[in-house]
């Protein structure tokens, strides 16, 4: 690992630590933000020339004080200048810790900072942005790329999320414990949503959004850390570990998708198989039942099979029984589907899709049209595969989707008896 | 579970239907249009838009037998046509439904609300 790559890692583990010390002593977490990101780009820029400084954490939070007492001054001085009433100007150097102060509350710290950026009173998309913003320590550019917008939309986004945080007046401390198992969800789905975010990109231009993957994992292995108990984010680790340990196979040079039967197993990363597999076993043996726990056994079951067709689908299919239990959904139905018809033949896969086309959740989604599509053609019915595949192909809007839908289609052309 | 999704909200024009207006009312259509973008700037839904020239300004090419043949005007000659666009990055499809109501031309033409193909894909 490079310096600057070493250094990059080092910022992105402090920012919360930073920012939730800065909020900690000074309240106004917008400011704070705004002074810790001030902070960070002098450290990217100095670091490298100068040498990582004895205590990397009480430099930026010394740098940062300083650019907020700096900003408090500006004000002030222009409020004297309107003639109101003077306010409050802090000394910095009263604010700065001695090295090393405060460190316990390090951990509990980025937990804080977690759940405040997926307050239930903001957007998804401003959680997912204020999270990698303030806990993740992108840049408002980098965000702006990995998600495809302009800059001017994210900054955008991004203060806006602030100044609903600072309107709320959501205090910097761990949500009552009632309402933490729920504010937990939020966090965990933040989190679900940004690996998703990078998992579904492909390659080309988007090639930089595999870095959300990378990100999503970093932030879920560290609430793992901080909450080693919880059984449902142990699942949802295990659950990213898992899929993508599959990504330097899931895609060909050109972007195109390939799917799971057809990848080369020996491109899957083991070491990541090994790690997730472990995780979700010691999981299942010690935590209630969850969601996110029983799509990672569902993944290791996939990751663990050295071929497709040795796939144990009996296994997967009772976890989709399990799954539509707790967590019924139209989407887990669909998966659903291909499990039993990988067990018990297309037809019963295809019975179970039927009720789907009334879910006004699924109108017009394109993955029920391609799930059907490929029973199809498991059934040998090959003309309507090829309708459905072309419907599918319509109706998705992936790029990548649509060429691989197409494709399949094509294959179907003269093919009928 | 999908995030964000961008839409494309296309507003077809018809001048025959806006010959008839008023200039008061052309004006408040075009007035309107700063006062709808705002609160989605604000939002940091806006991704981008533009106003496009009359179709008669168009110039079409086609390349037949690897020889570019460019002729003067639009690829088809229509009563309605692609007047501007905004495109937006919103949360739902219902949300840009919601938006496309407020385009002021919405009132008088239509406002056409279309997903914008990406690059991201399941493997399926």
């Amino acid at each position: 690992v490079s310096a600057p790559a070493r250094i990059e890692d080092l910022l992105r583990e402090l920012t919360p630590q930073v920012l939730g010390a800065l909020v900690r002593r000074y309240g106004q977490f917008d400011a704070c933000e705004d002074a810790v990101q001030e902070a960070l780009l002098a450290a990217a820029l100095q670091w490298p020339e100068q040498g990582v400084p004895a205590n990397p954490r009480g430099w930026l939070i010394t740098v940062a004080s300083r650019r907020l007492t700096d900003q408090w001054r500006g004000e002030s001085a222009r409020r004297r200048r309107e003639a109101t009433a003077a306010a409050l100007t802090p000394t910095d150097e009263a604010f700065i810790p001695a090295p090393g102060a405060e460190q316990p509350a390090d951990q509990d710290d980025t937990l804080i900072l977690l759940f405040m950026c997926c307050h239930p009173a903001l957007s998804p998309a401003s959680q997912i942005a204020l999270t990698l913003r303030a806990v993740g320590g992108l840049t408002t550019p980098e965000i702006a790329r990995a998600f495809l917008v302009p800059e001017a939309t994210m900054a955008q986004r991004i203060s806006r999320a602030k100044q609903s945080i600072k309107a709320s007046g959501i205090p910097f401390r761990m949500p009552p414990e009632r309402e933490r198992a729920q504010r937990l969800r939020v966090v965990s789905h933040v989190l679900y949503l940004i690996f998703n975010e990078g998992y579904t990109a492909t390659s080309g231009p988007d090639l930089h959004r595999g870095e959300l993957t990378g990100e999503a994992i970093r932030l879920t292995r560290a609430v793992h850390r901080l909450l080693p108990d919880d059984g449902e984010v142990a699942g949802l680790l295990a659950l990213m570990v898992l899929t993508d340990a599959r990504r330097p196979a899931r895609t060909r040079p050109d972007g195109a998708l390939i799917p799971l039967a057809e990848q080369d197993r020996q491109r899957w990363d083991q070491a990541a198989i090994q790690e997730g597999v472990a995780l979700i076993t010691e999981t299942l043996a010690h935590a209630p039942i969850g969601p996110y726990q029983i799509q990672a056994a569902i993944a290791a079951i996939h990751d663990e099979a050295a071929r497709a067709d040795e796939t144990d689908w009996p296994q997967i299919l009772a976890l989709y029984e399990l799954l539509e239990r707790i967590a019924p959904g139209p989407m887990v139905t669909l998966n659903h589907a291909v499990a039993v018809a990988m067990v018990l033949g297309p037809q019963a896969g295809l019975d179970l899709l039927a009720p789907l086309d009334a879910d006004s959740r699924l109108a017009k989604n394109h993955r029920l049209d391609a799930v059907r599509a490929h029973l199809l053609e498991m059934a040998g019915d090959y003309a309507a595969a090829r309708a459905s595949y072309r419907t599918a192909a319509r109706r998705t809007t992936s790029l990548p989707e649509q060429r691989y839908l197409e494709t399949r289609a094509a294959r179907l052309t003269g093919t009928d008896p | 579970m999908e995030a964000a999704v961008k839409y494309l909200l296309m507003i077809h024009m018809n001048p025959t239907i806006f010959e008839t207006l008023s200039e008061a009312e052309r004006n408040a259509v075009f007035s309107a249009h700063d006062a709808f973008q705002k609160p989605i700037r604000e939002s940091g839904e806006l991704v981008g838009f533009a106003a496009l020239a009359d179709p008669s300004n168009s110039t079409t090419v086609r390349v037949r037998g690897g020889v570019p043949a460019v002729t003067d005007g639009p690829y088809v000659e229509a009563k309605e046509f692609l007047a501007g666009y905004y495109a937006v990055d919103c949360e739902s499809l219902e949300r840009a439904i919601e938006l496309a109501a407020q385009i002021p031309d919405a009132r008088y033409t239509a406002v056409e609300v279309r997903p914008v193909m990406h690059e991201a894909g399941l493997e399926l």
